[in-house]
């Protein structure tokens, strides 16, 4: 019983890191539709933003007095930050220490206007082009941006840990009644977690309680007909894509504290987010969200010892079963529309 | 000429020629000039050019034709190899059993995951085809690799061991080969500072290819080819005519995944191992890109392609630093570590990079893939040409018709 | 369809004739890479020698592909006279005196393996086939070090591995052209064993987690062997697939097994996820069975304690060398100052244990051809075999004839608590003496391997 909690909880966690990855691609798939293949790099530039903002915080300056001597034998300068220069010592630890979630507040304004850029610059152009196409531009895209922050910050990952009071873990089984050290989580998952319900409800909320979304949801029905009532659904589209952009990114920068980024990240992700979005069923964000955290789910339980000592390997390739399994019963993905990229 | 036009006939008749002549059109530079580092007339790499090349050709009859965008055409590519190399295994290093059976293999593997996959189109095909190739590469890496039931031999990658049996070996050499002449064996030409490798394996491949080439090219004139191209343009109004459109996907799945194991196959026969690498979806993604890139569709463009991203993997991942300072040693040296700046990023570890740029270059500025660009030039050359494009032109043309 | 069907088969014969009819004349002669007038693959005839260097530039290890590019550019510099001259005055064997090899001038490529074996084979291809590398060395997994050196084998060129730590490269899959330096599953294992029975007692049940490929089952194997036998108990060993990026799964089950050790066999950005999610879990503040639980990582590097951050804090594990060996273990380990002074001088921080081998490699190799006075590979492969030496950071070293791989001591380290630096990830915990790590050529876990005969290509 407390075992299948456990996964439970696991498969939540890990299915809103997929849930938030492929709501954003669903996003622009229902909006635009366009195949963004470089919707993993946009993951990724999420966790470097929060990666630049604590290397930022860290920023600092040789102290004017040696205090010892480097590897090398060389007189050493202890440095000393800039942060705790400008902020004191308290404030600037707490910035320190709370550097990734204060990356939010930064990788919102970045994230939404990468998306813009990208959405003006680039794939603009590819509306009209065959989806092989947009699959190459975006393609070359993701390459270029991941060169781009492997040639600054190295191939190896960069830790950035979470805050010191979400560190270690939460005893569940305590607080349940079940023995202690049975069900722990650790408790960044736990924000993560919370963090992507609200994420994803007020993406839910805006589309669905605003004038602008409501406009948008109209242009993902029929884009022509909005168009002829002379709303400019270009330009909310666009603002979708940077909307878009921002769920990504912010699913990239919480996600730091869980494994440390490196610049290929996006590339992990991407193949298990396209998985995720088409088993949701193309167009469809509950889909999205219900395959996300339906695929996590599903993959912790695989992981299980007592499931692997079944079926050597399942764990390796449970995700991609399940998608066949789903896709040959159900033909448009679990809520999927009809003719939605079926061309 | 053998069932062709006349325009297919000279497109097979350039093809042969620049295949035949390879080994000098690809080492335009003499062997001690700073250039040599674009030189890319070694056996390896010419072999791959055209191994992939056929992979890409076998892709292209499945995608060109029909539309149907697979991502998981790598596992055949993996299959084939691991077949060809359990043959070796198994009977002697002739690589002729190896390659039939890489073909057999693969064409049943294609058979059984293209019967699931083409149960469904557009994005979800291609979702079906990466999962089943995800499984393939996940599965061989690990499991199949246990001591116990060792199929594949994981990281390491399958090879042939001093221990294996090789029934039919006899006192054969020790290394592929076919009927006794070894796949390795070179014969090099120098010609005053210009050195010409002419390999045996590379001219199986090549031969090889010429034959996948021609296939190909009567499938796309075929009424076969045009069932397929029936199916891309608009596959319901097809079935609405009472045609069954299943059967002839299901035919062209199959051709394109025996090409793939054929390409597998020859990639062992020229390398004996297999590596379950092969079968990623970054290997699948690779052959997408090749297609796309040279030119979905067309007869030529995704030999192109794959000639394009093998080059950029094998030439430009090997400029070091070192050799940046070779080239421009004889400017003065602020000009020369400026220079250095400015190139370094795109070369070397960074040849990800410049692919990348160009995947996007050549999609914004030449949609119909590198064959475009080619008929641009050619335009540019012969204005009035303009109004009667070959039959690369016809195809390119009509590939943007999703 | 039928028609083009039938045009098919008809083509196939045809091909087959032509390949036939090709095949019949002696044009090519049954040569291969070698040329017949030398007797061997690549010799080099101007005044220059040409080896190849193979790591990966791309994908996860490119940071430390990057790193042992550094170390073998150093090396070469060293070897032709440039620079400071490094460990060449330390090493035991004086025959370089920075005129490069049998006085010709070294020369280099590099190439990206990608870490894949494929690519790693083609990009090697291309230094022997285009290049004319007489050597190749690097590489940062045992996979592409397996692939790469049977290769070389078949090619009649010396490999010199770079970071390889699976039992077969000298184990199941030696062969008489490869050569290993960087130490191997068994001896992580048999270093580590006496400081885990010190640290934390003959009495302890373990759960591992392992990488499910064969460098990881080697690892486990060779660490549950080890184990057992100081009294601990292996409760479940669990596989994890290599392409995981989130191990919390696999973490939650470990508190609820009874298990007081986690063993990470994990290498790379495998293992800095899987000790992320280990600590997240606050695996390390737990108590299980009376004990403070316990985490353990067989194989270390700096690139992966600098991605764990603090997490790596407290954990104990093996590496192959360390820059501040010297330093705290004294005399014995010559060689580690004055290689970390001229690579630290050159590039502004200590080299890791990659660039170490690597290092040691290229000079290892440079050596061994001027000793033999010949680059013909038959001679450099006698000339290696059962050779001693000293000097080059890691104490006294055996390189074995019967499977070629370096016997030496193995330092046991651990995440330091308070770094002073950047670089100063771990601390030196004890150095396990060479003799403890030795094993027989046969042990079970290294059989089923054969030399063969050395190849020089021609």
């Amino acid at each position: 019983m407390d075992a299948i909690l456990l996964q439970i909880l696991n498969g939540l966690d890990k299915g809103s890191a997929y849930a938030l990855i492929a709501l954003g691609l669903t996003l622009i798939f229902g909006t635009l539709g366009v195949v963004n293949f470089a919707h993993g790099a946009l993951f990724m530039l999420g966790a470097f933003c929060a990666v630049t903002i604590s290397k930022l915080f860290n920023l600092s300056h040789k102290a004017s007095e040696p205090s010892g001597v480097d590897f090398l034998g060389n007189p050493k300068y202890e440095d000393v930050l800039y942060v705790e220069d400008w902020f004191g010592e308290r404030l600037g630890g707490w910035m320190l220490d709370w550097s990734v979630p204060l990356s939010i507040l930064f990788a919102i304004p970045i994230m939404i206007g990468i998306g813009y850029v990208m959405e003006r610059g680039l794939i603009k152009h590819f509306y009209k082009r065959p989806h092989a196409d947009q699959i190459l531009v975006t393609f070359g895209l993701a390459i270029v941006l991941q060169e781009v922050i492997k040639y600054f910050y190295g191939a190896n990952p960069i830790p950035t840990p979470a805050p010191e009071m979400f560190r270690g873990s939460f005893d569940f089984g305590a607080a349940l009644g079940f023995d202690a050290n049975t069900i722990i989580y650790p408790y960044w998952r736990m924000v993560y977690f919370v963090f992507s319900l609200v994420i994803i409800g007020g993406v839910f909320a805006f589309l669905r309680f605003t004038t602008f979304g409501m406009v948008v949801r109209a242009g993902m029905a029929d884009r022509e007909t909005v168009g002829l009532l002379g709303i400019d659904i270009d330009r909310r589209f666009t603002i979708m894509f940077g909307i878009a952009a921002a769920v990504a990114g912010l699913a990239g920068v919480m996600y730091t504290p869980i494994n440390s980024p490196n610049y290929h990240m996006g590339m992990d992700f991407l193949v298990l987010s396209f998985v995720v979005v088409v088993v949701g069923g193309m167009g469809s964000l509950p889909g999205a969200v219900l395959a996300g955290f339906l695929l996590g789910v599903l993959e912790s339980f695989a992981s299980m010892n007592q499931i692997k000592s079944l079926l050597p390997g399942i764990d390796q390739i449970i995700i991609y079963l399940v998608a066949i399994a789903i896709l040959l019963t159900r033909p448009r993905g679990l809520m999927g529309r009809k003719g939605v990229m079926e061309e | 000429m053998l069932g062709l036009n006349k325009k297919d006939t000279t497109i097979l008749i350039v093809v042969a020629v620049l295949t035949m002549a390879a080994p000098f059109i690809l080492n335009p530079f003499p062997t001690n000039s700073s250039l040599a580092q674009f030189n890319a007339g070694y056996p390896d790499l010419m072999q791959r050019f055209v191994i992939y090349g056929i992979f890409a050709i076998g892709f292209n009859i499945l995608f060109g034709l029909t539309g149907y965008l697979s991502f998981g055409h790598a596992a055949f590519l993996g299959i084939g190899s691991y077949s060809a190399v359990w043959m070796f295994k198994l009977l002697s290093f002739n690589v002729i059993p190896a390659i039939a059976l890489s073909i057999v293999v693969a064409g049943l593997f294609s058979v059984v995951i293209g019967y699931i996959s083409l149960r469904r189109s557009g994005i979800y095909f291609s979702i079906l085809t990466l999962a089943f190739a995800q499984m393939s590469f996940n599965l061989a890496y690990s499991v199949l690799s246990n001591p116990k039931f060792n199929l594949t031999n994981g990281e390491t990658g399958l090879q042939v061991y001093g221990s294996d049996p090789q029934y039919l070996k006899g006192s054969g050499p020790d290394v592929t080969h076919i009927f006794g002449l070894e796949m390795r064996a070179t014969e090099t030409l120098k010609l005053g500072g210009w050195s010409f490798d002419f390999n045996v394996g590379y001219y199986l491949c090549a031969l090889i290819l010429l034959v996948s080439f021609y296939i190909s090219v009567r499938i796309f004139r075929s009424p076969f080819g045009m069932m397929l191209r029936a199916v891309k343009s608009n596959q319901q109004r097809m079935n609405y005519t009472g045609l069954n459109s299943r059967p002839y996907t299901l035919a062209a799945f199959v051709i394109s995944g025996m090409y793939a194991g054929l390409a597998g196959g020859l990639l062992a026969a020229m390398d004996p191992l297999a590596g379950a690498e092969r079968m990623q979806w970054t290997a699948s993604g690779e052959v997408v890109l090749m297609t796309i890139l040279g030119g979905a569709g067309t007869l030529i463009g995704p030999v192109l392609g794959a000639g394009f991203i093998k080059y950029f993997e094998n030439i430009f991942s090997k400029i070091n630093d070192n050799v940046l300072h070779t080239w421009f040693a004889a400017l003065p040296d602020g000009m020369e570590d400026f220079l250095i700046t400015i190139v370094h990023p795109f070369v070397g570890k960074g040849w990800h990079l410049t692919l990348g740029l160009m995947f996007m270059a050549v999609v914004i500025f030449l949609p119909g893939g590198l064959v475009q660009g080619g008929q641009k030039i050619g335009r540019l050359f012969r204005r009035r040409g303009a109004n009667a494009p070959g039959p690369e032109g016809e195809a390119a043309r009509k590939q943007p018709a999703e | 369809m039928t028609k083009s069907k039938l045009t098919r088969r008809g083509l196939i014969r045809t091909g087959a004739v032509t390949a036939g009819g090709l095949a019949m004349p002696t044009i090519f002669t049954s040569q291969v890479w070698g040329q017949t007038d030398t007797g061997f693959t690549n010799a080099p005839t101007g005044d220059t020698v040409t080896l190849g260097f193979n790591v990966p530039q791309s994908g996860p290890y490119a940071d430390e592909g990057a790193d042992e590019l550094r170390a073998f550019e150093l090396a070469v510099e060293h070897l032709n006279g440039e620079g400071d001259g490094g460990m060449l005055s330390t090493f035991s064997s004086k025959t370089l005196e920075g005129n490069g090899i049998l006085g010709k001038k070294v020369a280099y490529v590099s190439g990206d393996t990608q870490t894949k074996s494929d690519a790693a084979r083609a990009s090697a291809k291309s230094m022997i086939e285009k290049d004319g590398a007489i050597m190749i060395s690097g590489g940062s997994s045992s996979g592409v070090a397996v692939a790469v050196q049977g290769l070389c084998q078949e090619a009649g060129i010396i490999f010199m591995s770079g970071l390889t730590h699976s039992n077969d490269t000298t184990g199941k899959d030696r062969k008489a052209n490869g050569f290993r330096h960087f130490f191997n599953a068994y001896m992580s294992a048999a270093a580590l064993a006496p400081v885990l029975s010190q640290l934390y007692g003959n009495d302890r049940k373990v759960y591992s987690l392992t990488a499910d490929y064969t460098w990881g089952w080697t690892q486990q194997e060779s660490i549950q062997a080890a184990t057992e036998e100081l009294g601990w108990e292996t409760i479940t060993d669990v596989r994890t697939p290599l392409a995981a990026t989130d191990f919390s799964s696999y973490m939650t089950p470990v508190l609820n097994s009874g298990a007081d050790v986690l063993i990470l066999n994990h290498y790379g950005g495998n293992m800095v996820n899987s000790l992320t999610n280990a600590v997240q879990f606050g695996l390390r503040d737990k108590q299980v069975n009376g004990k403070n639980f316990e985490i353990v990582v067989p194989l270390y590097s700096e690139l992966m304690a600098k991605g764990a951050g603090k997490n790596i804090t407290g954990i104990v594990g093996s590496q192959n060398w360390d820059w501040k060996l010297e330093n705290e273990k004294g005399d014995r380990y010559a060689g580690t100052n004055a290689f970390v002074q001229s690579f630290g001088t050159k590039y502004g921080f200590p080299p890791s244990q990659a660039a170490q081998t690597c290092y040691a490699q290229t000079l290892l190799y440079a050596d061994a051809v001027n000793r033999a006075k010949s680059f013909n590979p038959c001679a450099v492969v006698e000339a290696l075999e059962d050779f001693e030496f000293d000097g080059l950071g890691n104490g006294p070293t055996l390189y074995r004839a019967a499977d070629h791989q370096c016997f030496k001591d193995v330092v046991v380290v651990r995440g330091k608590e308070n770094p002073e630096n950047e670089f100063d990830l771990v601390e030196i915990v004890e150095v396990t003496p060479a003799e403890q790590v030795t094993y027989d050529p046969e042990h079970p876990m290294f059989a089923g391997g054969d030399l063969g005969e050395c190849n020089p290509g021609a």
